[in-house]
């Protein structure tokens, strides 16, 4: 599948590496090995360098994502407004911690450092919708909103951004 | 005629592989080469439609910047049409970008036919309704959502620049954000755009545009403060087959929005800017290297960049004039350390985003290791108004070593968040009691934290401190690039420092020791201050704790002197200045146990006030350890011995039953 992405690029050209792994993670969700194999071949770099690449970017990763991403953005303004708290109330609700996926393959919880939504910090960011100024005690009520959803209504909701 | 690409009739000949040398000031005074009153008619009555002067529908413009979609603005446009509908009237609804004043997001203007635009603020899916009938059906101002006017001032409405939020401010680089529709390149040709450019390409030379740059004195807005001017006179000076330019839009540090607001709401400015610096350097090839976490800042920016090649402003010999430049985007990973030009530059290159060593510096060896000008975002949206007002006039503004306006991401403990421009000079006061609106709900201020990781907090009695790179640098803070966040008596300089050194030391590339092991120690350090006594980890806690706090001033100040890149170098700053100030609050979680702004949580106590406590039962439950006991309907207890002090009962409890001391 992700041979198809190799033809609007340059074999051989170093710096398509980046963006290649960025195109190949969108359709995956993460970095495969024997994708990591085939753009190694392509850009005619060792696999050894682009695992050094994969794995120094916070974007990347080499394992599968649950099905809705929450990123709880950890900058500094949200911090002043108490995102730790946010972030706990998440890990404890989903039994999980930060970077990991439920067992249902529902969840992930990622954390970023800064969205760029400071003015309505905290925030997270379920898949595409943004959640500013939420509490603590809004979070079941979100987390409820994507649980049940299947993956065609969640494209519907996707495209109506948060309210 | 319905934009500018299309030909007002035969003699008009402009095309991209065709240029004519007049087309942008054909767009913008034209026409220029036959004098036709019914060409001249069209143009002008173009220029007009798109400044919105001349129409006969009512239009409604929608800021859709990621704040305003944050807040809701994309429901809000939906039902608006809806509405419309319902009310049988046609209207033109445009978007536009971010005015500035997130915190009363969703902001939606009117403009009705022959009036000013009036701009609405915290427009709800609810009230539109509402609010569409007083203002389109019985044509009056929405009082109780009422912004301002963009028109003068009248008995019904102030005019916008004259509320306090925007009354202090000086809008040069932002001028245009939250007025024009940032994906039309017709607009931004209607409001006066690429006019600088066509004036450098075609009535100046090189050595002209970088004198008038050094005339104006400006200083690269990233937060390193170099000259832009000097940084240009040393690339054009290199000789090289191929140069090339760099816009830095990677904006890591936490807090700082300003870039992802600049290219979400007027992109052709940054172009534009990027153009003229192109010029006078002699680049071909330019890249915007932009955080992958930006997606609308990405999708608008690649948008302007196809509308430019398509009316041929450019691509190859643009203009007739002999000058080419293409510009590409490069999405970054999410590397902090890549904000830093060389590391940038690695990036770019396809490796990992590592610094390297200065000299040799990047306009002699940069990207493919040829000469190459890396600027930040606001730099690049400085340069056309240089261009357009001149080095001596734009050198009046602001102080004496830094001139212009500063942009700033207002946030935190502030009532009015947002995006504020000021001169260099205006006092911090000034920025967070008369354009902030000062602490909300009744708390005390504390400290202003500038600058990011790199930067430091200023406490109270420096706040009639200076905005400018020389006076933050002496205090201990540092202009970076623009990251403004108010703290309130709520917030622990412990937790803040040790918030800061945890980002530091997770985005150290970890390429030189002292950085990648210091940090670490550093951190080490930090966090044991606010530890809890016998956590039975470690004995001899106590005194690590004390030996730790001897060794921080001297473990710091190796850091900033031996480490490779700025990141590193600026790593202890926020721990350098939360000793400075607030010394007394370090001693008092040392000596005293005590935590007096109730952040640290193991230093806090728990308890349930048994006469308010009704037995509901919810903190039991949403207790994790099982800290909790108590049978439903009765007051409840909590286990200090079990309680890991995260908090969640107190957030969670409705009654305001437990107290944290």
């Amino acid at each position: 599948m992700h041979k198809q992405i190799f033809e609007s690029y340059q074999p051989l050209d170093r710096s398509s590496l980046i963006p290649l792994l960025q195109d190949v993670q969108n359709i995956y969700g993460y970095l495969p090995e024997n994708a990591l194999r085939d753009i190694s071949d392509f850009v005619g770099v060792p696999l050894s360098r682009v695992y050094g690449v994969a794995t120094f970017y916070n974007q990347f990763r080499l394992t599968p994502l649950g099905k809705n991403i929450i990123r709880v953005c950890r900058g500094t303004a949200c911090h002043v407004k108490n995102s730790a708290n946010i972030l706990y109330a998440l890990e404890s609700e989903l039994g999980i911690k930060a970077g990991e996926t439920t067992r249902d393959k529902q969840f992930t919880i990622e954390v970023v450092n800064c969205i760029g939504a400071c003015s309505i910090a905290p925030v997270i960011l379920v898949n595409d919708d943004y959640h500013g100024r939420i509490t603590v005690k809004d979070i079941p009520k979100i987390l409820k909103k994507y649980q049940t959803t299947t993956s065609a209504a969640k494209k519907s909701e996707k495209a109506e951004v948060a309210e | 005629m319905k934009n500018f690409d299309q030909l007002c009739c035969e003699k008009c000949w402009h095309t991209p592989q065709n240029p004519c040398e007049h087309f942008i000031q054909c767009c913008t005074e034209g026409p220029l080469c036959h004098n036709d009153e019914k060409c001249r008619e069209e143009i002008s009555s173009l220029r007009k439609r798109l400044r919105y002067e001349e129409h006969e529908l009512p239009i409604i413009i929608i800021g859709m910047g990621t704040c305003g979609l944050a807040s809701g603005a994309g429901k809000v446009k939906e039902i608006i049409l809806e509405e419309l509908k319902k009310l049988n009237i046609e209207a033109i609804v445009e978007s536009t970008g971010c005015i500035g004043y997130c915190a009363v997001e969703p902001i939606v203007d009117v403009k009705l036919p022959g009036e000013d635009r009036v701009s609405y603020c915290e427009i709800n899916p609810k009230i539109v309704s509402k609010f569409l009938h007083t203002v389109l059906v019985e044509k009056k101002i929405f009082k109780e959502k009422l912004l301002g006017t963009h028109g003068k001032t009248n008995h019904d409405a102030r005019n916008i620049n004259e509320i306090p939020f925007f009354e202090f401010q000086r809008k040069i680089v932002l001028s245009n954000c939250g007025i024009i529709n940032p994906d039309s390149i017709d607009t931004y040709l209607a409001y006066g755009g690429f006019k600088a450019f066509d004036k450098v390409v075609r009535l100046m030379k090189p050595e002209e545009v970088i004198k008038d740059i050094l005339i104006s004195g400006l200083r690269g807005r990233g937060g390193g403060g170099f000259p832009t001017g000097k940084k240009w006179e040393l690339a054009f000076k290199q000789k090289s087959e191929q140069k090339y330019l760099i816009c830095n839009a990677d904006e890591g540090d936490p807090g700082a929005f300003m870039d992802r607001s600049l290219l979400e709401s007027d992109p052709f400015r940054v172009i534009e800017g990027m153009m003229i610096a192109a010029y006078a350097i002699g680049a071909s090839k330019a890249y915007i290297y932009c955080r992958a976490e930006y997606p609308l800042a990405i999708e608008k920016l690649q948008n302007a960049i196809n509308l430019c090649e398509r009316y041929g402003i450019l691509g190859d010999n643009i203009l007739n004039t002999g000058f080419s430049l293409h510009i590409k985007i490069k999405k970054g990973a999410g590397a902090f350390v890549c904000g830093e030009e060389t590391a940038l530059i690695a990036s770019i290159e396809g490796k990992r985003g590592m610094p390297r060593p200065r000299p040799p510096y990047p306009v002699e060896a940069g990207l493919w290791g040829k000469p190459t000008v890396i600027n930040n975002v606001e730099t690049f949206a400085n340069v056309p108004p240089i261009i357009l007002m001149g080095g001596q006039e734009f050198a009046k503004i602001g102080t004496e070593k830094s001139k212009g306006t500063k942009v700033f991401a207002l946030s935190g403990n502030v009532k009015n968040t947002g995006l504020v421009e000021v001169p260099m000079g205006t006092t911090l006061a000034d920025v967070v009691f008369k354009i902030g609106g000062g602490i909300p709900d009744g708390k005390e201020f504390k400290a202003v934290q500038i600058g990011g990781p790199s930067g430091g907090c200023i406490p109270e009695h420096l706040i009639d401190t200076p905005v400018d790179y020389e006076s933050l640098k002496e205090i201990g803070a540092m202009m970076g690039s623009g990251g403004f966040v108010v703290m309130d008596e709520d917030t622990c300089m412990v937790d803040v420092a040790k918030y800061f050194l945890t980002f530091i030391q997770q985005e150290s590339c970890g390429k030189c020791v002292p950085c990648r092991e210091g940090t670490k120690r550093m951190l080490e350090i930090i966090e044991r201050i606010p530890q809890r006594y016998s956590t039975g980890k470690d004995k001899n806690e106590q005194l690590l704790r004390f030996k730790g706090m001897i060794h921080l001033q001297r473990l710091a100040d190796v850091i900033k002197d031996t480490s490779l890149c700025g990141l590193g170098q600026s790593a202890p700053n926020p721990v350098l200045s939360g000793l400075r100030y607030f010394r007394e609050e370090y001693e008092e979680h040392l000596y005293d146990r005590k935590c007096s702004a109730g952040v640290c949580k193991e230093l806090l106590t728990f308890t349930i006030d048994n006469e308010k406590c009704t037995g509901c039962g919810i903190c039991l439950r949403k207790c994790a350890v099982e800290a909790i006991v108590g049978e439903k309907g009765e007051a409840h207890y909590i286990l200090d011995e079990k309680c890991v002090k995260c908090g969640m009962c107190v957030e969670n409890c409705r009654f305001d039953a437990i107290t944290v001391n």
